[in-house]
């Protein structure tokens, strides 16, 4: 009977603290669900709903920016143009590294201040050397520097892109018109994507980014510049949410030396297409076999 | 079902009318336009006292100093005479460009009379490749619709970027560098 009272104690303590070390782990579980919309937390990958689901999904989330940052956006879904094949190419003679790019970049797609973050790295390197081991990013004054060159990476949108390739659960894809993207709300933040890149191209949110509501751009889109969640990777779109619509992207307009030439790869009449039939163009990292359509040229 | 499951793991998407955006309307196209100079290709038409004309500087009209007859001596030292204009463009005279015979217009080789603002046909004559290149998009910034059935494209003159007296461009100041963990430690 003493065994049995000894034993019912102990089975009684150690459900007592089992209870108390389970209510403990899901604490946090109960904080996170007061800011997550359950909608939120059910939804498919993006390319399981329909265009009526998808719908509901952008007007929930101008409704969150709304409420969150006070600012009224307007969120689409912009689909790829059927037949259209995106190209983008640098002219490394021309670029003078002043960073109006990453600046734009910064502006147009709603990044974080605080970080100065942006898809586009300028890279100072020196002059008669294309070798990536002693390059600075952080340069600052007046530029060009007379011993130095320029070469701003962005996401060369691969087509073999390793960074979806090691996605373990399709967060990020190419589309039909060559531009990868990720779906913010599906990716669960690995980061694999940004060790597999070659061109330390993409971006990690460790905080939805911070930005003044007056700054904010309303002009958004699902797979683009909407206002990204914590803990979810991030990339350059090509700025998808103009170039899908005709227009150039933000960092070719910024440029103030006409270093930049983008379009359609499919138009044998295009900037583009010029570029590469008649200028020296080279592909960094050509050896990865990544297949980029991001390229850099010179002037001859 | 089997069809289903097959499709979703060629990773198509379940709603097929999402996959491609609507065709967009493509009817003219819209124009290319090139930007005109401004600054200094847009002459200021007010007369300036004969007292004063020395002083004032290169952006007033040719006119305004020179009258509709050429009287004054085209020998003038540029650096002294125009403010302090600087000129360093090759070894070019000011009667390489400026046509002689009326100070508002410009003058190609062959004597053909230009407006100011045709500067690009002038500036071609001796720049080819950089003509060449601006005839296919790859020198001279430009902003607006890279598909021109959507929209117009405005295109930079030869004089937005570079001055035609001292044409090399000045340095500029970079815009803010990353400021993120992995350049903290610098």
């Amino acid at each position: 009977m003493a065994d049995t009272t000894r034993r019912t104690m102990m089975k009684g303590g150690a459900t007592l603290l089992g209870t108390a070390a389970l209510a403990r782990a899901v604490a946090p579980l109960a904080e996170w669900s007061e800011s997550l919309d359950m909608d939120e937390f059910l939804q498919r990958h993006y390319k399981e709903l329909s265009r009526d689901e998808m719908d509901v999904i952008l007007r929930r989330i101008e409704a969150k920016t709304l409420a969150e940052h006070g600012v009224e956006v307007h969120v689409e879904d912009v689909r790829p143009l059927e037949g259209v094949s995106f190209g983008y190419a640098l002219n490394l003679s021309a670029c003078i590294g002043c960073r109006r790019c990453a600046e734009a970049c910064h502006k147009e797609n709603n990044h974080d201040r605080a970080t100065n973050n942006s898809y586009i790295r300028v890279l100072q390197l020196d002059k008669g050397s294309l070798s990536l081991g002693n390059v600075e990013v952080d340069y600052e004054g007046e530029v060009p520097k007379k011993e130095h060159f320029y070469m701003p990476v962005q996401c060369h949108q691969c087509d073999n892109p390793p960074c979806v390739n090691v996605c373990p659960i399709e967060a990020t894809w190419k589309e039909p018109d060559g531009i990868v993207v990720v779906d913010y709300d599906w990716c669960i933040g690995c980061r694999y994507c940004e060790a597999g890149c070659p061109y330390h191209a993409r971006r990690f949110n460790w905080h939805t980014p911070e930005v003044p509501a007056e700054e904010i751009n309303p002009d958004q889109a699902y797979l683009s510049n909407r206002i990204r969640p914590a803990g979810v990777m991030e990339k350059c779109t090509f700025c998808l949410h103009r170039t899908r619509k005709g227009r150039l992207p933000a960092c070719l307009e910024v440029c103030p030396t006409g270093s930049r030439v983008f379009g359609d790869l499919n138009d044998p009449d295009s900037q583009i297409r010029w570029v590469l039939a008649n200028k020296r163009v080279f592909i960094l990292k050509e050896d990865l076999g990544t297949l980029p359509r991001f390229f850099y040229f010179f002037d001859v | 079902m089997l069809l289903l499951l097959t499709l979703a793991c060629q990773g198509g998407f379940t709603d097929p009318s999402r996959e491609y955006a609507e065709p967009l309307a493509r009817g003219a196209e819209y124009p290319t336009v090139i930007h005109e100079p401004t600054g200094f290709g847009v002459l200021d038409e007010t007369p300036i006292p004969e007292e004063a004309q020395r002083e004032v500087p290169p952006n007033t009209a040719c006119t305004t100093c020179h009258g509709p007859t050429p009287e004054k001596t085209w020998d003038v030292d540029p650096s002294e005479d125009f403010h302090e204009l600087e000129v360093d463009h090759g070894n070019l005279k000011c009667a390489a460009c400026h046509d002689p015979r009326d100070r508002s217009l410009l003058h190609l080789a062959d004597g053909t009379q230009l407006e100011l603002p045709e500067v690009i046909v002038l500036c071609s004559q001796c720049h080819g490749p950089q003509r060449r290149d601006f005839d296919h998009g790859a020198h001279g910034g430009m902003s607006g619709y890279w598909d021109t059935t959507q929209g117009p494209r405005v295109r930079n003159n030869c004089a937005d970027c570079h001055h035609p007296h001292h044409p090399e461009r000045e340095p500029v100041t970079a815009a803010f560098p990353p400021n993120d963990r992995y350049l903290r430690s610098h």
